[in-house]
């Protein structure tokens, strides 16, 4: 029946990725995320592409910085600590206005951590991927299928705005299998990429791809510059998945795999009788605050339930503002919540309203 | 109506292949299936499991802690998850390499010795084969054809023999007197 084909979360994100275009890979091997590169391995140089296995992380994003200014599309993937080795050259990426695709499979941590699935990277990919002033944006896949039809998404993302987008899954969403559809993707209308610094025989005057000003005020200049884009990100494309809210009493907030557990924790809750629902953001940056603070005006109480000690939970008190209570329920370190505990933790707060 | 299952046994044994063909089969009929393997820490000590859950509905958690049917292919699988079986749910164990009994009154147990089959007809590797066959049989949740159809999709064509054991093997699963 069907396009459908089972495959792995990771293969789906390379697949998805070839079918955008995108002919350049560079990564570095990591659990839970190798099969990514694997599958380009095997796959891109049938379609005239190149994938590369670096000497190391911050070799493989720099390799994207340039492939990336000469207009190409282009990505790397890893998970958590190759990330974090990765962030310098994020930055670099942002401050010259690169459209790129990076995917974090986020696996256990601080430090080597473990290879187990976990969202510890909230934070890093939503605050502190790189330093300076600076956003990706970032993209929470809830399925196999999204892991595909996003990872297509984030490339028109990333050359609408001309800024690095990022794929946030984790280890069990890339390791698990789902059948996908790959015939469904939207293509969007993209601008001319006018700014590459790509070969043009002389026709043009040369392009110049930077993230160096030593004057202050050209620095600050074309940080507002980019930020106007940002806001432009923020009124354009804040995308969520409402679950069950018309009604809710209870609204849990969730992303990535969490958000499915919550899902089946609130047909267990609904089953006893209290009115769970669940907002998913889809993408983390922009986040969805204006939905949240509209349903902090009729909802009782909200949770936040997370593969962490709690960082997305910053993001829903923000948005609710102070008009209802936000708590917080987390397993980390490479433990995914079991819906009974979910659901154990809304039956706790039902009772306590 | 969402079963969700658990295979767990030995590396080597093909419970990855048993789970993805489970999947697979799902997939084809129209329904929604998830398929979560090991790949943590006790992949790498050489025991394996993996979580398949096929429903008619959207598919919420992939990762199930207490299975509708679990699939026992040697002891510290049995140990570690037959308590875990859902109330009303079934167990399937291959009673040549598990050499204990369900002492639960609220699940169905079906003991069946899969590796010594195998073995017996000439298809040492196949006892996972064997066993979805009973499953195939007792769960009733597809139709036999259907499953063999998908199980033999993914061999090529010149690949005869393995054709064959993997025919044999479903044919003696399925054709098993068991209760």
């Amino acid at each position: 029946m069907s396009n459908k084909v089972l495959m792995k979360g990771n293969e789906a994100i390379a697949e998805a990725a070839i079918s955008a275009g995108c002919l350049y890979f560079f990564g570095y091997p990591i659990t839970p995320q190798t099969e990514v590169a694997e599958y380009m391995a095997r796959r891109l140089p049938k379609v005239g592409g190149l994938c590369l296995q670096a000497e190391s992380e911050v070799a493989a994003i720099n390799m994207l910085m340039g492939a990336s200014a000469a207009g190409t599309r282009a990505m790397t993937s890893s998970s958590s600590p190759g990330i974090s080795l990765k962030s310098e050259g994020i930055s670099y990426i942002a401050g010259c206005d690169l459209p790129c695709l990076v995917v974090n499979v986020q696996r256990g941590g601080p430090g080597l951590g473990g290879i187990q699935p976990s969202q510890q990277d909230y934070y890093q990919a939503t605050r502190g991927v790189g330093h300076g002033d600076l956003r990706l944006i970032v993209l929470a896949p809830s399925s196999v299928q999204e892991m595909a039809s996003l990872t297509a998404e984030a490339f028109d993302l990333a050359d609408t705005y001309r800024m690095p987008a990022m794929l946030l899954a984790d280890g069990a969403l890339g390791q698990m299998m789902e059948p996908v559809d790959f015939s469904v993707f939207p293509k969007r209308e993209l601008p001319e990429k006018t700014w590459a610094t790509n070969g043009h025989g002389g026709a043009r005057k040369k392009n110049i791809v930077n993230s160096l000003f030593i004057d202050p005020n050209e620095l600050e200049n074309s940080i507002r510059a980019r930020y106007e884009r940002y806001a432009k990100v923020e009124e354009n494309e804040v995308r969520y998945e409402e679950y069950m809210t018309e009604d809710a009493e209870i609204i849990l907030v969730a992303f990535g795999i969490t958000a499915r557990i919550a899902k089946s924790a609130i047909t267990e809750a609904r089953a006893k009788g209290v009115k769970a629902g669940l907002l998913r953001p889809i993408t983390l940056w922009p986040f969805p605050k204006k939905r949240l603070g509209e349903l902090a005006d009729r909802a009782k109480a909200f949770l936040s339930v997370e593969m962490s000690m709690g960082q997305m939970v910053d993001d829903v008190r923000l948005a609710v503002n102070g008009k209802k209570p936000v708590s917080f329920f987390g397993r980390t370190g490479g433990i995914i919540p079991s819906v009974e505990e979910v659901a154990a933790e809304i039956m706790k707060l039902a009772e306590s309203l | 109506m969402t079963t969700r299952y658990i295979f767990a046994g030995s590396g080597g044994q093909g419970i990855q292949f048993s789970g993805k063909q489970m999947a697979k089969t799902g997939m084809h009929v129209g329904k929604n299936v998830t398929f979560l393997p090991s790949y943590g820490p006790e992949m790498r000590g050489g025991t394996s499991n993996c979580t398949v859950v096929i429903s008619d509905e959207e598919i919420g958690s992939p990762s199930v802690s207490s299975p509708d049917v679990l699939v026992a292919m040697n002891l510290p699988s049995f140990d570690k998850f037959e308590p875990k079986i859902a109330q009303g749910g079934i167990l399937f164990c291959d009673s040549t390499l598990v050499d204990k009994k369900s002492e639960r009154d609220d699940i169905k147990a079906y003991y069946v010795p899969a590796t010594g089959l195998a073995n017996e007809n000439g298809l040492l590797g196949f006892a996972n084969v064997i066993l979805l066959g009973v499953i195939v049989k007792v769960t009733g949740i597809f139709d036999c054809a259907d499953f063999e159809d998908y199980l033999l999709s993914n061999i090529p064509a010149t690949k005869t023999a393995l054709i064959e054991k993997n025919k044999k093997a479903l044919e003696i699963g399925y054709g098993l007197e068991i209760e």
